[in-house]
């Protein structure tokens, strides 16, 4: 029962302070809003894949609320539909980066010497790489179908930039006196990093993590917009802004939504995440904690 | 006191030397000081004389690029792993910033609870509440349960500075260094916390390490103590308190103490001044040569004290000096 | 001397009844409650108080360099000078620019991030005399190198030099003599010795009193250092949860306190020099300017206190010839 009421009560609390930033509250409501359009709609819209000739580039109508497609399929359907990939794609290379990032970024500067040299040298070697050309080269080479192959190829294009970050990071939080403190009590090595830094690192790589996943969206738009990408029967935001362009979507006065509804739901989901920052940073400082 | 007795604490020429931007700086320089069970001793001296470095050395913090420091007659950094792991418990440092020595992240319980647990002092939490709670009470924190669930921003820095002692006493040390542990707190609320660390050290015996740069606070910590003056990076002076407070011997002390000011307006405006010959303080990257005082100090001799490091010399009641000038003339006297 | 005897009895400067207030997360910080004193023409004030006792936003205000949260919710400051007087409240942008230095200028805390460092010493007087409508380099220069040598520098050496070439204790100097530049004819100190070493401490405590006899000017230093106050001071006021709870000459405030606090604050700070004498603690925490205690600000740390003290706030009485207190019990008060 009490751990119950606990959970209770850090969500309670955790709401309070996502609350406190009125930005970061409104970032919050928008994400909320694209995981219930992407993960709950689904089951009630069905994805429309009959093509109707008849109702090509209809503008917006009670039947279809934001018009058909080049096909004449509903871009409502599509937009609910194409949510899904690029949510969970963006999720995942995130939280693999930042999860690369962390590790490497803390063995760096925490073991120094040579390893942190042998890392710090592996990051410049990457970060003098065009990953985004090596990227469209290796798409033409694997299939990248796969949602977590896509998410993990798309993680090595964040990873250098993001280790060194967490690496200065560790640095910094390395020298406190509380580390200090800890090391002349006696404490262990798993306690000073997962008790001492850790824990005041976690907005800054909640934080992190967000703009890895911004990241990871325009990428895999970029890629599926170059054509680089296909997915054969999942569709997504990205695949529904490709196809109505390579079908000339732009040439016509009521192709406007073919284009806009998806380009908005990216605009519209990248800031949210980007809103959503202001308030992890409440969340995560102790000092707004408060002790119960 | 017993002369013969293992000194707890013992340094033996120990220095440090720090690479900045390819330059060496000579942070520490040759100090040896040996401190028995129970004693208090104070190192003395203004921002870069090397008073932190030293008390860092002792509390095994820094590794010295030379020399040995010694905890119960031991070489600390030739221990078997198990040795050094009851000399790092035994001797803690409380540092000087009580808005920087506590995590943040963690309640008053979560940081004293630690050690005690990771240590195996107490078997499970419920021990571990009741020990945290009778430190609190040691360090005048009461009633201690409103303190465990608090976060340190929720404390004042004079609560803060108590918790940090408090959990320095967790591992029940034998040694404490205490860094400028009072210099960064209020007026009225540094004196209690000075009568609470002199409590500490008459009832649990602890030996203390008391660093600072106010010749004031350490004359009323350390009477029954020695102090011992430190200019750039090496060990000038050092004595029984009433002696270095009352009769100091070397010139950078005697205008050190003339030069404070009071809390008294009669006795700060009439103090006699020791006038030195330069206000400049030399950079640790340019350390004058011989005595490193030499271009400040007003008993300079051209020829003897640019030439050579004067050595800590007895002058007699117990007090050593490292200045030509002193030593000469006090051995005079005793001629005479 | 003329002018100061047409002038005589004059105040440098008149606070009344000033109050500020900023907003912070927990709610208003009520940092300076009802502040009046003035400033005698030619004398040192040291306005001492402890960390969170409204002594600094209280010098701010004196110069109206006030965050822009924090307001002025009621109270008149006066400045005089020749017989003609200025009200800063009432200053406009223009006016305020001149008078900040013209009139009053302040040496601010930390010296190091007061000076520009991409400018060379000498560069930052002569802005600061051009921002002021001096445009006359040469004598400028002048007046620079009169005033280093005032605070004991050397001005071959420090004209050129970039802030950062130069120590802590001298950068201080030169803010001093920055400060002096237009000859105000009051100077508000900030901390002047706080985070220099005791040596360096020790020089510009000289400078200040060696400046004090050479130019004609009024002196208000803020410091917790109550040995600053007893060093340089004429009369002293002890500030505590923003408000002065007692003024008097530097030999009353130290040896005839008659507030608890004062006499508190000076028993607790231990002497080199002299007798071991016992330290007295002052008990509980420091107070709490969004929430001040109710009556007497002092009342839950002091021995002193009855029903009276923890429901009327006492206001500034006559406790002597030029010594005022706030405290109901006063008379009792006994070093």
């Amino acid at each position: 029962m009490t751990f119950v009421r606990g959970i209770a009560n850090w969500f309670g609390q955790t709401l309070r302070l996502i609350a406190r930033n009125k930005a970061g509250f409104l970032g919050f409501i928008g994400l909320l809003f694209f995981i219930f359009l992407a993960f709950v709609m689904p089951l009630f819209v069905p994805l429309d894949k009959t093509s109707r000739v008849d109702k090509i580039y209809n503008p917006p109508s009670a039947e279809h609320i934001l018009g058909t497609d080049f096909q004449g399929r509903d871009i409502f359907s599509l937009v609910v539909h194409g949510g899904r990939d690029v949510i969970v794609i963006a999720f995942l290379t995130g939280a693999i980066s930042t999860f690369i990032a962390v590790v490497l970024g803390s063995i760096s500067a925490l073991l120094g010497g040579a390893v942190d040299s042998a890392i710090m040298a592996a990051t410049d070697f990457w970060l003098a790489i065009p990953t985004f050309p090596l990227l469209a080269v290796l798409a033409t080479q694997i299939k990248l179908n796969d949602v977590w192959l896509l998410s993990l190829i798309l993680a090595l294009l964040s990873w250098a930039t993001l280790t060194r970050a967490i690496r200065s990071q560790v640095l910094s939080l390395r020298q406190r006196d509380y580390v200090e403190a800890a090391r002349s009590l006696g404490m262990s090595h798993r306690h000073i990093i997962f008790k001492e830094i850790l824990p005041n690192m976690m907005s800054y790589i909640a934080i992190s993590l967000v703009f890895a996943m911004t990241a990871a969206v325009y990428a895999q738009g970029g890629l599926v917009f170059l054509g680089l990408l296909s997915f054969s029967d999942n569709n997504s935001w990205a695949v529904t802004i490709q196809l109505a362009w390579t079908r000339g979507a732009i040439f016509f006065k009521d192709s406007f939504l073919n284009i806009m509804a998806p380009v908005a739901a990216i605009a519209l989901f990248q800031l949210s995440l980007v809103l959503f920052t202001r308030s992890l940073e409440e969340i995560f400082n102790p000092r707004l904690r408060v002790g119960v | 006191m017993t002369v013969n007795a293992t000194p707890i604490i013992e340094l033996d020429r120990v220095s440090r030397v720090f690479e900045q931007r390819r330059r060496q700086v000579k942070a520490v320089d040759a100090v040896s000081l040996a401190v028995q069970e129970g004693e208090v001793v104070c190192l003395v001296g203004e921002s870069g004389c090397g008073k932190t470095t030293t008390g860092k050395m002792i509390a095994g913090l820094i590794h010295p690029s030379g020399g040995e420091v010694r905890y119960a007659g031991k070489n600390i950094w030739a221990m078997s792993k198990d040795e050094f792991r009851r000399y790092r418990l035994a001797v803690q440092l409380i540092h000087q910033d009580p808005y920087a020595s506590l995590n943040p992240a963690h309640t008053v319980y979560g940081i004293m609870s630690a050690p005690l647990l990771q240590h195996g002092i107490v078997a499970n939490h419920k021990q571990a509440r009741e020990r945290v709670r009778d430190l609190l009470r040691t360090v005048d924190l009461t009633p201690p349960d409103d303190f465990l669930d608090k976060y340190p921003h929720q404390l004042s820095g004079g609560q803060r500075q108590r918790v940090s002692v408090a959990r320095a006493l967790t591992v029940s040390p034998k040694v404490i260094v205490a860094d400028e542990a009072v210099s960064m707190v209020d007026v009225s609320i540094r004196v209690s916390l000075l009568n609470m660390l002199s409590r500490l050290k008459r009832d649990l015996g602890v030996t203390f390490i008391f660093i600072t740069h106010d010749l004031a606070v350490a004359k009323h910590f350390a009477w029954e103590g020695r102090i011992a003056v430190m200019y750039l990076g090496r060990m000038i002076e050092i004595g029984r308190t009433p002696q270095i407070i009352n009769h100091p011997q070397h010139p950078y002390t005697r205008a050190l103490l003339s030069a404070i000011p009071e809390a008294d307006p009669r006795i700060t405006r009439t103090k006699e001044r020791l006038q030195l010959r330069s206000l400049d303080i030399p950079s640790l990257l340019n350390i004058p040569s011989g005595c490193s005082f030499h271009p400040r100090c007003p008993l300079f001799e051209a020829g003897l004290c640019e030439v050579s490091v004067p050595p800590l010399a007895d002058v007699g009641d117990g007090t050593r000096v490292a200045c030509h000038v002193v030593a000469r003339e006090r051995a005079k006297e005793v001629v005479a | 001397m003329s002018e100061n005897a047409k002038t005589a009895g004059e105040p440098a400067l008149l606070v009344e009844d000033l109050w500020v207030e900023y907003p912070a997360r927990r709610g208003v910080v009520k940092a300076v409650r009802g502040v009046s004193f003035e400033l005698r023409r030619g004398e040192t004030l040291a306005l001492i108080g402890e960390s969170g006792s409204g002594k600094t936003t209280l010098g701010l205000a004196l110069v109206r360099l006030l965050p822009k949260a924090a307001r002025i919710k009621q109270g008149r400051i006066m400045y005089y000078r020749n017989g003609t007087s200025q009200d800063v409240l009432a200053l406009n942008a223009e006016q305020l620019r001149r008078f900040r230095w013209q009139e009053c200028a302040m040496v601010f805390q930390g010296a190091q991030n007061a000076l520009n460092p991409v400018l060379r010493i000498e560069a930052q007087f002569l802005d600061t005399a051009r921002a002021h409508g001096m445009t006359d380099a040469k004598a400028v220069r002048e007046r620079a190198i009169e005033l280093l040598k005032m605070v004991q520098l050397d001005p071959q050496r420090v004209m050129h030099s970039f802030p950062h070439e130069l120590s802590g204790g001298m950068r201080q100097r030169v803010l001093i003599a920055l400060g002096l530049l237009l000859q105000p004819q009051v100077i508000i100190l900030d901390e002047p010795t706080t985070a220099l070493d005791i040596l360096t401490q020790r020089s510009v405590i000289e400078v200040l009193r060696r400046l004090r006899t050479q130019l004609d000017f009024s002196l208000i230093f803020i410091s917790h250092d109550l040995s600053l106050a007893a060093e340089l001071a004429d009369r002293v006021a002890t500030v505590y949860a923003g408000a002065i709870v007692e003024i008097g000459s530097v030999y009353d405030i130290f040896e005839r306190p008659r507030h608890p606090y004062t006499l508190a604050l000076t028993r607790s700070v231990p002497t080199v020099t002299g007798e071991m004498h016992p330290l007295a603690s002052i008990p509980g925490s420091p107070p709490d300017l969004i929430n001040p205690p109710l009556g007497c600000a002092f009342h839950p740390r002091c021995p002193y206190a009855t029903d009276q003290c923890r429901s009327q706030e006492p206001r500034l009485e006559r406790v002597g010839d030029d010594q005022f207190a706030a405290c109901w019990h006063w008379q009792e008060v006994k070093p």
